[in-house]
């Protein structure tokens, strides 16, 4: 199997404090991987490594091991940052467009990026892909910000699929939506599986069950169980992923 | 054991206001609410008088210049014969210093608000913010004597036709009278988007210049905008180092290099001068400070429209 982001036995640290222990983790091509575990236990910790969104956190500290995209060492100071985020995208647990037009938050990324095709077709495009093009067509010109919270995540969604990404890193990209935006998200990850390869952190286990094929659960900042979606919730192989998963904790 | 609960005891009997279950009227209470009351007043009352005063003046002024003549007439000649009361030299004057003033500290005030909110190490903050508040402390009367001892002669080296007192050395110490203050305000506007815009352009793979420029500045325009005017209203309405640099000569001119007179100006060449009171020179001060209230006036109006206008709502 090809494998697009792994990390290889990765301690990460906030400044003297290891978040991440060891963590040792592989992800293939078209595939949606669920990153689960209680609060604090690492995991968004971990998923910002893959396009280095940490390097703004000033205590974060890469204490050994090492993350890799494709053939690059992500971690490497011979590798561009900005070029891991252009093919690793990212939607984050809050939506975040940008207070300008929802066309302008489709077409700034790739703007920037050096974009030579057609602008209007990169808007469609990416808004349908995202779900929501029927939603907005009519109103391109006005803010994402009035969008309501659910829009406004699959228009960050959009912006993401807009830069033509390999990767699409996930935050707890439902945490802030209500069921039924929830659904519409979920599915749409579902339809983007054909595409890109999906890395979601979420706290909500029935989601992991449902989007994912793949499963990593940690706790405490180690990886205790990783494999299948369906074994993982149904014949886990470690206690504490069946504890968490029935919910004595968590 | 036993003098701890002596203790406790001790201090509850030193209670006496639980001594009367009776409802009174507190006065001393009654007495810090009035004063407090009062404090918050002043203010108000200040303002009103100031106002008063200034339409009472002015419209005995009016009543012997008509406000027409007053706004339109390009000459202002009010002390010597034949007098001529045009406001607009003492407007031209007021905007050239101001624009000037803003054409330094908008560009500069905006670029170190970048700088210290996106770029410098928390060391180099620390050290830069105190320097430009320090700035800001200093006295305008000594920015005026700069500008006359140290800025004009600086001029006069490059372009020798420039004059004594002249509104090019007014406006470039008075772009740094309010550049602290763009500065600041520029500051926390930057700071004040949140950090999931920021996040939000890095993960598209913007560098950090892209993301201050390309979505930072944008999202914090409004607070920006009025910043800028902000600043401008305060150079519009500084005294001091404008009447000391930019000399009292009126002159309805766009030419930096020569001495023009503000409105703030005229009112303290008048103010200080032997003019009698009651006489039409002496209330056309009045008159050119309404209109220069009335101007600063719009300026902060505007300034608060465009912050409550286009206000971004960052939940």
């Amino acid at each position: 199997m090809d494998i697009v982001i792994a990390a290889k036995n990765l301690t990460l640290a906030y400044g003297d404090k290891n978040i991440v222990k060891n963590v040792s983790l592989a992800v293939g091509p078209r595939t949606v991987t669920a990153l689960i575990g209680p609060s604090g236990c690492g995991k968004s910790t971990l998923l910002r490594t893959f396009n280095r969104m940490n390097d703004f956190v000033p205590s974060f500290r890469l204490v050994s091991g090492e993350i890799n995209y494709r053939d690059l060492n992500v971690y490497s100071e011979k590798v561009d940052p900005v070029y891991i985020r252009r093919r690793v995208g990212m939607v984050f647990q809050k939506p975040n467009p940008f207070p300008s037009s929802i066309a302008k938050n489709i077409t700034w990324g790739p703007s920037i990026n050096g974009f030579t095709g057609d602008y209007d077709q990169l808007v469609e495009s990416s808004l349908r892909r995202a779900a929501l093009w029927d939603e907005v067509k009519d109103k391109l010109n006005s803010s994402g910000l009035a969008l309501s919270g659910g829009q406004q995540q699959r228009l960050c969604i959009a912006r993401a699929i807009a830069m033509d990404p390999d990767v699409i890193l996930m935050d707890e990209p439902c945490s802030a939506l209500d069921p039924a935006s929830t659904a519409r998200i979920e599915d749409l990850m579902t339809d983007l599986r054909d595409r890109y390869t999906i890395l979601i952190v979420t706290h909500n286990m029935q989601q992991a069950a449902r989007v994912s094929e793949n499963t990593a659960f940690m706790f405490q900042g180690e990886m205790v169980e990783y494999s299948n979606t369906k074994q993982i919730f149904n014949a886990p192989k470690q206690r504490l992923t069946e504890d968490y998963i029935m919910g004595r904790f968590g | 054991m036993s003098t701890t609960t002596a203790i406790a005891n001790s201090d509850m009997s030193a209670i006496t206001r639980t001594g009367d279950a009776r409802l009174k009227i507190r006065w001393h209470e009654l007495a810090v609410v009035r004063w407090l009351q009062i404090c918050a007043w002043i203010s108000v009352a200040t303002t009103i008088a100031i106002v008063a005063i200034l339409v009472l003046e002015s419209s005995a002024f009016f009543a012997v210049v008509p406000v027409w003549n007053f706004l339109t007439g390009t000459n202002w000649s009010p002390l010597i014969d034949p007098r001529s009361f045009g406001v607009l030299p003492l407007i031209t004057g007021t905007l050239v210093v101001s624009l000037g003033a803003s054409l330094i500290a908008v560009p500069i005030g905006l670029g170190s608000a970048i700088y210290l909110a996106e770029y410098a190490s928390p060391t180099t903050r620390r050290f830069i913010k105190p320097t430009i508040e320090l700035l800001a402390g200093i006295p305008s009367v000594v920015f005026g004597y700069f500008a006359v001892t140290t800025v004009t002669p600086f001029l006069q080296a490059i372009f020798p036709s420039t004059e004594v007192f002249n509104a090019a050395s007014a406006a470039i110490v008075l772009g740094f009278m309010v550049l602290p203050m763009i500065t600041s305000l520029c500051d926390d506007a930057i700071r004040a988007a949140p950090r999931t815009l920021r996040e939000g352009g890095f993960a598209l793979a913007a560098t950090k210049a892209e993301v201050s420029i390309g979505i930072l500045i944008p999202a914090s325009m409004s607070a920006i905008m009025a910043s800028f005017i902000l600043g401008f209203s305060r150079a519009i309405g500084e005294t001091m180092a404008v009447a000391l640099a930019a000399g009292s000569t009126p002159n309805m001119s766009l030419n930096p290099l020569i001495s023009m007179q503000t409105m703030t100006g005229y009112i303290v060449q008048v103010a200080m001068g032997d003019v009698p009171h009651g006489t039409i020179e002496y209330q056309s001060i009045f008159a050119v400070a309404a209109a220069l209230f009335v101007m600063t006036l719009i300026l902060n109006l505007l300034s608060q429209f465009i912050v409550r206008r286009f206000a971004r709502q960052w939940e």
